[in-house]
C-alpha cells in the first residue's frame, strides 16, 4: 500500500542529518512536525511540484526540514523565512516556495514579515505548526502558550494580565484583502489528519495555479514540551487547543481567482534591455565643447525654497559640464530644507575639485535677506555677489566685492512667471563671471530644459539677466 | 554625450544595474533614500525586482533569498537602517551568499541626525554582526565612483561569495557631480554548483550558514578565514596623492579625503611637505602601504568624521615607528579647509604631543 512507503519527495537517506539513524527524523516520538512533512511531501509528488520546490526553513524544531526534502533548501534566520521566500519567489516565479514555520519564529520573532508577506499577497505557501510551546530552546512560551499553561518561562503558567493572550494567526491575516487562503487544521484524530492533508495539498494547488498566498495553521502536538506522553498530548490538543484555535476555513477565494492572478513578472539579466538604460541616462545636452574657464568659480546660492536656487546650480553644473569641466553641486539637505530655506554649493574646475563644500565662495548669489546677512562676511575678498534687490533690501560691501544688485524677480515677472529669477540671476552671473559665452549657456539651457513650451521664457529671462550687467 | 550629471545616489543605482544586479530590498531613510527612489523606478522598468520591504531586516533577509538564487541583488541604508541590517548580513557572509550593502552614514549614535559622518568605521570594517566574518568594504568620495565601485562591488561579492558593502557619507551620496555613464557587463557569473534556484538542476543545493558540529564550524570558519586572507593579499585598494616625499602623511577616505586633497595643495604653497593616503578598500585595509610610508615620513594623521575609528587601523600599521595623530569631527561637522591646515601646521611645528 502506498501510505506505507516513504514520499518519493523525502531522500531517500537522511545524509544531512548524519548520526547513526540515517533514516528516522531528529523529531520526539507523537510530535507533529513528522506528520506534517509526511503530508507535505505526498502532495508534492502528487502534484509533481517535487523538483522545482523550494523548501525554506525556519529556527525552531523544524531549523533542519532541509534534511529531509528532496528539493531545493533554505535555512533562514528566526522568523525571516516568509522575506526570504518572498525574495525566492519574486526572483523565480515558477518556483514552489514553502515557508515552513512553527509558533514562535511565525508569531512572534517574525510577525511583521508574516504579515507583510500576507499583505503583499505572495504567491507562496505558508505552513505554520501550532504546538503551543518553544520546543528546540526548551519549553519556553510561545505567542500560542495556553492561558494557564506552564512553560520555563511561564512557571506559574500563562496569566493573561502579565504575558497576554494566545494569538490567533488565522483570524488576523484572514482580515487583509489579499491573501487567498487561509484555514486551520490539526493533527488529533484521523478525521483531523483528512482534513489537514486535504488543506495542505489545497494551499500548494493554489500555488502552483498563481491563485495567491496560501496559509495553513496545523495545531499539533509536543508531548516533550508540555511534559506529557503522547496519549495525553492528543487528547489535550483535542479537549483544549481546539477551544481557543478552532478548526475551519477562515478565508477562502481559490475559485473566484484567475489562473496566475498573482504571478509576478521577473526577467533575468538581459544586456541589451540594461544598454537601453545606460544610453537613457545619457545627458541630453550634447557633446562635450571645450571651453576655457578664466578660473575657478566657487559658488554659493542660497535664498528661500521655492525661489528655484537648487535648480540655478544645476543649470550653471550642467553649463559646465557640456564645457567639459570638473563640477559639483551640493545641496544643504533634510529638515532645514523643509523650513524654507534652501542653499547649495557650486564648484566648477578645470582640475579635479577636492571639498565639494563651499565655505569662502568667489561667487555668492542671495535671493533673500537672511542668506546675505549670513554668507556675506564668507566671500573672499574681490569676489562677486549677486543679490535679487526686488527681494533683498539691504547692500553688500561694495568696496570689499563686486556687487550686482539686479531685481531679478521683478524681471522675471515681466517675462511672465516669477519662476524664472533664478534664470534671470544665471544671466548676470556669467556676464558678471565671463565664465561662458550666453550663446553657449543658451543652447544648454534648450537642451536641459524639459518642459519645451517653457523654453522661450527661459532664454528672454537669461538674457534679460546677462544684458543688465554688461548694459549697466 | 556619454556623460551625467547625478546624485551619487543616484550613480549608485546605475553602477547597480550596470552590473546585472536585478533585486532591490529597501526601506526609506535619509540621507539614502534617493537610492531606494532610482531602484523603485528603474528596476522594474528593466524587468527586475523592487521591494519596499516592512523593515530594515526584511530587506536584508530578502537580500539572502536572492542571493541565495544566485542572481546579483542589494539593499541601501543609512546607519540606523544599517544597524538593523546586521544579523542578515552574519547570515549571508556565514552561508557564503554575495551581495551588496550600502550604507550612506549619518550622524549617530542612536538616532543621530542626518548629517554625514564615518562613525560606522568599526561596524563595517570589524564585523557588527555575530561571529567571525568580515565585509569587503568600499569607500568611493565622488559620484563616478559610486557608480564605478558599485559594480566592482558585485564582482568582488561574486568572487569571494560574501557580502560587499558601500561606505560612504552622506555628502557623497547627495553631491552630484559628472559621471561617464559605463560599459554595462557582458556575463554573469555561474552559480549553479551552489544556488537554489528553484529549478531541477539546483534541487539538490543548500544554503544555509548552520554547521552544528564543533569540529565541522571550526572547519566552516577556517575556510572563511582563508578566504579573508586571500582578500586582504589581492583586493586592496588606496590612492597616494603626493606621498613620495611628504613628511606627514595624512590618512582619509571618504568626502574628508576630497578636503584633505585641497589642503594638501594649500599645505604645499606653504612649502609643507604633505601627501594624501586615501584608502578606498576600508576593509581590507591598505596596511603594508601605510607601513611602508612609515620608513620615510615622519609624521601620520588620520582625520575622520567620527572621535576616531579608523585611526586604530592607521596605528596598528604604522606600528610604533613614528607619531600617529588624529583629528576628527563628528555630529555632522565637516572640518574646513584652514581648520586643516592649521593642524598640519601645529604638527609640523612639533607643537601637538603624539
Amino acid at each position: 500500500m502506498k501510505t506505507f512507503e516513504k514520499s518519493n519527495s523525502f531522500y531517500k537517506v537522511f545524509e544531512r542529518k548524519g548520526g547513526p539513524a540515517k533514516e528516522a527524523t531528529h523529531y520526539c516520538p507523537g510530535c507533529g512536525h513528522g506528520n506534517v512533512h509526511k503530508m507535505i511531501a505526498e502532495s508534492l509528488e502528487e502534484l509533481d511540484l517535487t523538483k522545482r520546490s523550494v523548501f525554506v526553513s525556519p529556527v525552531g524544531c523544524s531549523v533542519f526540514g532541509y534534511y529531509y526534502f528532496d528539493c531545493g533548501n533554505f535555512q533562514a534566520a528566526h522568523g525571516r523565512a516568509p522575506a526570504v521566500g518572498t525574495a525566492v519567489k519574486r526572483t523565480n516565479p515558477d518556483a514552489i516556495v514553502i515557508s515552513y514555520q512553527g509558533d514562535g519564529d511565525l508569531a512572534a520573532i517574525g510577525t511583521a514579515e508574516t504579515i507583510h508577506a500576507a499583505n503583499r499577497g505572495e504567491n507562496i505557501t505558508v505552513f505554520f505548526v501550532n504546538n503551543a510551546i518553544y520546543g528546540m530552546t526548551g519549553g519556553q512560551m510561545a505567542p500560542t502558550t495556553m492561558i494557564g499553561q506552564r512553560s520555563a518561562t511561564t512557571p506559574l503558567g500563562r496569566k493573561e494580565d502579565i504575558h497576554g493572550n494566545p494569538i490567533r494567526m488565522c483570524e488576523m491575516l484572514a482580515t487583509l484583502p489579499a491573501p487567498t487562503y487561509i484555514e486551520r487544521v490539526a493533527i488529533g484524530n484521523s478525521k483531523h489528519i483528512m482534513k489537514a492533508r486535504k488543506a495542505i495539498k489545497k494551499a500548494l494547488r493554489i500555488q502552483a495555479e498563481g491563485k495567491g498566498y496560501s496559509f495553513v495553521e496545523i495545531v499539533s502536538a509536543c508531548p516533550t514540551g508540555w511534559k506529557m506522553d503522547p496519549v495525553a498530548a492528543r487528547d489535550w490538543l483535542i479537549d483544549d487547543m481546539l477551544k481557543v484555535f478552532p478548526l475551519g476555513v477562515f478565508k477562502d477565494e481559490s475559485d473566484n481567482q484567475d489562473e496566475d492572478a498573482w504571478k509576478r513578472h521577473f526577467e533575468a539579466f538581459d544586456k541589451a534591455k540594461v544598454d537601453v538604460y545606460l544610453d537613457r541616462m545619457k545627458s541630453a545636452v550634447g557633446d562635450i565643447e571645450p571651453t576655457v574657464l578664466p578660473g575657478d568659480l566657487n559658488c554659493k546660492f542660497a535664498g528661500f525654497g521655492g525661489q528655484g536656487i537648487l535648480t540655478l546650480g544645476l543649470f550653471l553644473s550642467q553649463i559646465g559640464m557640456r564645457g567639459g569641466h570638473h563640477v559639483s553641486w551640493f545641496p544643504a539637505y533634510g529638515p532645514e530644507m523643509r523650513g524654507g530655506t534652501a542653499n547649495c554649493s557650486v564648484n566648477l574646475s578645470s582640475d579635479r575639485i577636492g571639498t565639494p563644500l563651499v565655505d569662502h565662495p568667489n561667487v555668492l548669489v542671495v535671493m533673500n535677506q537672511p542668506s546675505l546677512d549670513m554668507f556675506e562676511k564668507d566671500v573672499v575678498d574681490g569676489g562677486t555677489i549677486i543679490i535679487d534687490s526686488t527681494v533683498v533690501e539691504g547692500n553688500a560691501d561694495a568696496k570689499r566685492l563686486n556687487v550686482v544688485a539686479i531685481p531679478a524677480s521683478d524681471i522675471a515677472d515681466e517675462v511672465g512667471t516669477p519662476k524664472v529669477a533664478n534664470v534671470v540671476i544665471l544671466g548676470a552671473l556669467v556676464a558678471a563671471t565671463d565664465a561662458f559665452t550666453p550663446e553657449f549657456c543658451e543652447s544648454t539651457l534648450r537642451a536641459i530644459i524639459k518642459k519645451k513650451s517653457l523654453i522661450d521664457m527661459n532664454m528672454e529671462a537669461f538674457r534679460r539677466g546677462y544684458d543688465f550687467v554688461k548694459k549697466a | 554625450m556619454a556623460k551625467q550629471f547625478m546624485k551619487g545616489n543616484d550613480a549608485i543605482v546605475v553602477g547597480a544595474l550596470a552590473a546585472g544586479c536585478r533585486a532591490y530590498y529597501g526601506y526609506p531613510i535619509t540621507p539614502a533614500s534617493e537610492i531606494a527612489h532610482a531602484a523603485a523606478l528603474h528596476f522594474p522598468a528593466l524587468g527586475g525586482v523592487f521591494i519596499q520591504a516592512e523593515s530594515e531586516v526584511s530587506a536584508i533577509n530578502m537580500v539572502y533569498g536572492t542571493s541565495g538564487m544566485g542572481v546579483r541583488v542589494m539593499t541601501a541604508s543609512s546607519s540606523p537602517g544599517f544597524s538593523l541590517k546586521q544579523e542578515g548580513l552574519s547570515y549571508c557572509a556565514g552561508a557564503e551568499l554575495p551581495c551588496v550593502a550600502v550604507n550612506i552614514v549619518r550622524g549617530g549614535p542612536g538616532l543621530g541626525n542626518i548629517a554625514p559622518e564615518q562613525a560606522d568605521y568599526f561596524q563595517i570594517t570589524k564585523g557588527g554582526g555575530h561571529g567571525n566574518y568580515r565585509l569587503i568594504a568600499l569607500a568611493p568620495n565622488g559620484a563616478q565612483e559610486m557608480c564605478d565601485l558599485t559594480m566592482k562591488a558585485f564582482d568582488l561579492a561574486d568572487k569571494y561569495r560574501n557580502p560587499a558593502c558601500i561606505m560612504a557619507d552622506g555628502i557623497t551620496g547627495q553631491m552630484m557631480e559628472v559621471v561617464d555613464i559605463p560599459e554595462g557587463v557582458t556575463d554573469l557569473p555561474d552559480h549553479s554548483d551552489w544556488a537554489v534556484t528553484g529549478k531541477a538542476q539546483t534541487s539538490g543545493n543548500l544554503i544555509s550558514s548552520i554547521v552544528l558540529e564543533a569540529e565541522d564550524l571550526e572547519a566552516h570558519n577556517l575556510k572563511l578565514d582563508a578566504k579573508y586572507k586571500e582578500i586582504m593579499a589581492s583586493e586592496v585598494m588606496y590612492e597616494e596623492y603626493k606621498t613620495e616625499d611628504a613628511e606627514l602623511v595624512v590618512v582619509a577616505y571618504g568626502v574628508v579625503s576630497r578636503i584633505v586633497y585641497s589642503t594638501v595643495d594649500m599645505a604645499r604653497k606653504q612649502g609643507l611637505k604633505v601627501g594624501l593616503l586615501r584608502p578606498i578598500t576600508l576593509w581590507p585595509f591598505p596596511t603594508e602601504a601605510i607601513a611602508k610610508l612609515a620608513d620615510s615620513a615622519s609624521n601620520f594623521l588620520a582625520v575622520e568624521l567620527s572621535t576616531g575609528q579608523m585611526v586604530e587601523d592607521v596605528q596598528l600599521a604604522v606600528n610604533g615607528k613614528v607619531p600617529v595623530h588624529f583629528y576628527g569631527r563628528c555630529g555632522g561637522v565637516v572640518p574646513g579647509g584652514k581648520e586643516l591646515l592649521g593642524e598640519f601646521n601645529k604638527i609640523m611645528e612639533g607643537v601637538t604631543q603624539s
